[in-house]
């Protein structure tokens, strides 16, 4: 039984488990892993440690040593940030709440054992496991494009070097040249991320290459906040962006990195940069250990647990949880109901009902922000909306220019609710 | 908490019949009013033909203006961002922050205590209201068909707030609100005292403050999860 369910990454890895070494156990005190130090997990991991008073011993797993936010990361692109300003380090996590950070790849998932085995060979056992290893991309979900092709076209959909490397070849591109996005279809990351990104690439050539067209390839009829991008980009950036919804074979895409080609519905497009966003589901990890139905982690909205395993929560994008958008946002919140959770479930402190909220800012243009935000409940069945509202087309520029201002506000506010 | 008896001013939709029924009646006593502002605003502000700004702006036109618009009068970043957000001085607006000029906008220079006397908020309106040509959702009838005064309840006011429950929902904040109390972009919301911010939270919750996430978010607590946050709120300091 337990060997059936230990499950691993790779044969490399399971050769270091030959002997296995188990650490971090601080006798006596109930112990929290946690994987994957973003948005949810980071937010987890802080809070446990912050929350719980040393009485909980917390590890948090993550590979990298900077995370880089994916929020803002189009900011980056449209040459609003610097890519340094969405770096973040765990140094504070570990220094200032006690958590024990460790830069590694969990590879595999002991649920009876209930031990975390990691790519360098050591084994942490967990009392409460909590996981939020984002999104990993469906294989073949672009015909022609696989993850050893994001060098030539580049996903740019787990933010740093992608980014750069996608910023770098819109710069290389010829004058009066094509920037085509092929769109992912729903549910996906963000899900005004794809068209915040093309408002900021759109801001960057008509400042650099104003004769350049862009070519969004996309699957879904509508998409997030689809009246006020559609109302930005002809505001101010008149006939440089065309999209192609799936009425016009949007959905019928596939792609040719070497000869650099996009063909949709038969006809073939040549392009200079492409960015391909392809479908998603969990983090790989979620799969691994076995919670997860379809592509994500379904999940119970009280708590965060795992329909499939008590002793695991799942956080932000990885999860199947109803009404909520896969945010930053949704996961820092969703991480604090599941860090409340795990603190009740593990000490005797006191379990309040579960309270969730989302609000996301897209850029258009310089100081042209909107936003989109509702609060969510947990009923028995998913985490459902209660209450919503999203910026309204024509608003004047004043208003604009606050809710590009209050983006700044928010992103330093998460980050340090993250990051400490 | 025992004092913050918090008057919210709602405007009851008046029909035209009630109206015609009724006839136009002013807001309150302008005559009684011109007395009530020269003891109270006339040190900071002016009204009238020759009124220029002092210490805080002119109020000619106040009614149905914008708020902070006037761009040549240096206004604090609070009511500023109110503006932004759209607050418009109407009747009900204006009446909310003469009472209790925080519970709108909670860093206004307007350093005011407040007409705690509804019938001085009334006389002083219409006093302001003379000096108004285009005022806007001021209901020209009778004062009793005019308001409809929701009081924060006694016992509304009096919930001893869980500060631990209040711990649990100001995560929610801080998603936003840096608890480093650096409010660039978003307020700060550290060191607030727990009368004002229960006053802020209702004003949100009643639509009287402008802003749709605060309007959102404020609109879903309950009166115990109010009291819990500005217990909470008031350990920190
Ligand atoms: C272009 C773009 C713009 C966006 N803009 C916004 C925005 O403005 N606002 C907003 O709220 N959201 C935004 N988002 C969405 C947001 O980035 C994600 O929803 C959020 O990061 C999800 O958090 P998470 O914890 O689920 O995953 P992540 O933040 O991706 O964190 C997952 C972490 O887990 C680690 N990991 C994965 N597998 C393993 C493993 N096996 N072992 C150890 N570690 C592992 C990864 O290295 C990673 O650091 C945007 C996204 C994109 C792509």
């Amino acid at each position: 039984m337990t060997i059936n369910r230990r499950i691993f990454l790779g044969t490399a890895a399971a050769a270091t488990m030959a002997a296995p070494m188990v650490m971090g156990a601080s006798h006596g005190r109930p112990r929290v892993v946690v994987i994957g130090g973003g948005a949810g997990g980071a937010t987890a991991a802080r809070y446990v440690a912050k929350d719980s008073k040393g009485e909980i011993d917390v590890t948090l797993v993550e590979p990298t040593r900077s995370y880089y936010t994916c929020f803002f990361s189009n900011l980056y692109i449209g040459g609003f940030r610097e890519l340094s300003s969405i770096a973040h380090s765990y140094g504070t996590l570990a220094s200032e709440y006690g958590i024990n950070v460790v830069h590694d790849w969990a590879v595999g998932i002991d649920r009876d054992a209930k031990t975390v085995s990691l790519a360098g060979g050591d084994t942490l056992p967990y009392d409460r496991l909590i996981l939020s290893p984002g999104i990993d991309f469906v294989e073949g979900a672009v015909p022609g494009w696989d993850i050893s092709q994001q060098g030539r076209m580049p996903h740019a959909y787990k933010a740093g070097s992608q980014t750069e490397l996608l910023k770098a070849q819109i710069e290389a591109m010829p004058e009066g040249g094509v920037f085509a996005m092929v769109a992912p279809p729903n549910p996906y990351r963000c899900p005004p991320g794809p068209y915040e990104r093309v408002s900021m690439v759109a801001h960057k050539l008509r400042e650099e290459n104003p004769t350049a067209k862009i070519l969004i390839v996309d699957p879904k009829q509508n998409f997030s906040k689809q009246a006020l991008f559609e109302e930005g980009w002809a505001k101010h950036y008149g006939g440089m962006i065309e999209r192609i919804g799936p009425d016009f074979g949007g959905e019928n895409v596939s792609v040719d990195p070497m000869a650099m080609t996009v063909t949709i519905d038969g006809a073939v497009e040549n392009v200079d940069a492409c960015n391909v966003i392809p479908a998603q589901k969990a983090g790989r990890i979620c799969e691994l250990a076995g919670i997860t139905e379809g592509n994500w982690a379904p999940v119970v909205p009280q708590t965060m647990q795992s329909r499939m395993d008590e002793n695991i929560h799942v956080l932000g994008d990885a999860t199947n949880q109803g009404d909520m958008p896969k945010s930053g946002f949704s996961a820092n919140s969703q991480a604090k109901v599941a860090a409340m959770a795990v603190r009740g479930a593990l000490t005797d402190s006191r379990v309040f009902p579960a309270k969730f909220s989302n609000t996301c800012w897209s850029l258009i243009d310089t100081e042209d922000g909107v936003k989109v935000g509702a609060t969510y409940e947990a009923t028995d069945e998913k985490i459902a909306k209660v209450d919503g509202f999203i910026s309204d087309t024509g608003e004047d520029e004043d208003l604009r220019r606050q809710t590009f201002e209050e983006s700044l506000g928010w992103y330093a506010g998460i980050t340090s609710d993250m990051f400490g | 908490m025992r004092h913050a008896v918090l008057i919210l001013s709602v405007c009851a939709a008046i029909t035209t019949a009630a109206r015609a029924e009724e006839g136009a009646r002013p807001i309150g006593d302008a005559e009684r009013g011109e007395t009530v502002f020269a003891r109270k605003c006339a040190s900071c502000h002016q009204v009238g033909p020759d009124a220029r700004h002092r210490i805080g702006p002119h109020l000619n036109g106040i009614f149905g203006r914008k708020a902070a618009s006037f761009p040549e009068f240096n206004y604090s970043r609070s009511i500023e961002r109110a503006r932004d957000d759209g607050l418009v001085w109407d009747l009900r607006r204006l009446d909310a922050y003469l009472e209790n000029p925080k519970a709108l906008v909670s860093g206004t220079r307007m350093n005011f205590a407040g007409l705690k006397n509804q019938r001085d908020r009334d006389d002083v309106l219409a006093y302001l209201r003379i000096f108004s040509d285009n005022p806007q959702n001021i209901p020209e009838a009778a004062p009793t068909a005019r308001k409809m005064e929701v009081d924060l309840p006694e016992e509304v006011l009096s919930i001893e707030g869980d500060a631990a429950f209040g711990e649990y929902l100001s995560s929610e904040c801080t998603t936003c609100h840096q608890v480093d109390g650096d409010n660039d972009g978003i307020p700060s919301i550290t060191g607030w005292p727990e009368e004002d911010f229960v006053v802020a939270m209702h004003a949100y919750k009643q639509k009287l403050r402008p802003h749709p996430v605060m309007q959102m978010m404020a609109g879903r607590l309950s009166d115990e999860e109010i009291a819990a946050l500005a217990a909470y709120f008031k350990g920190l300091e």
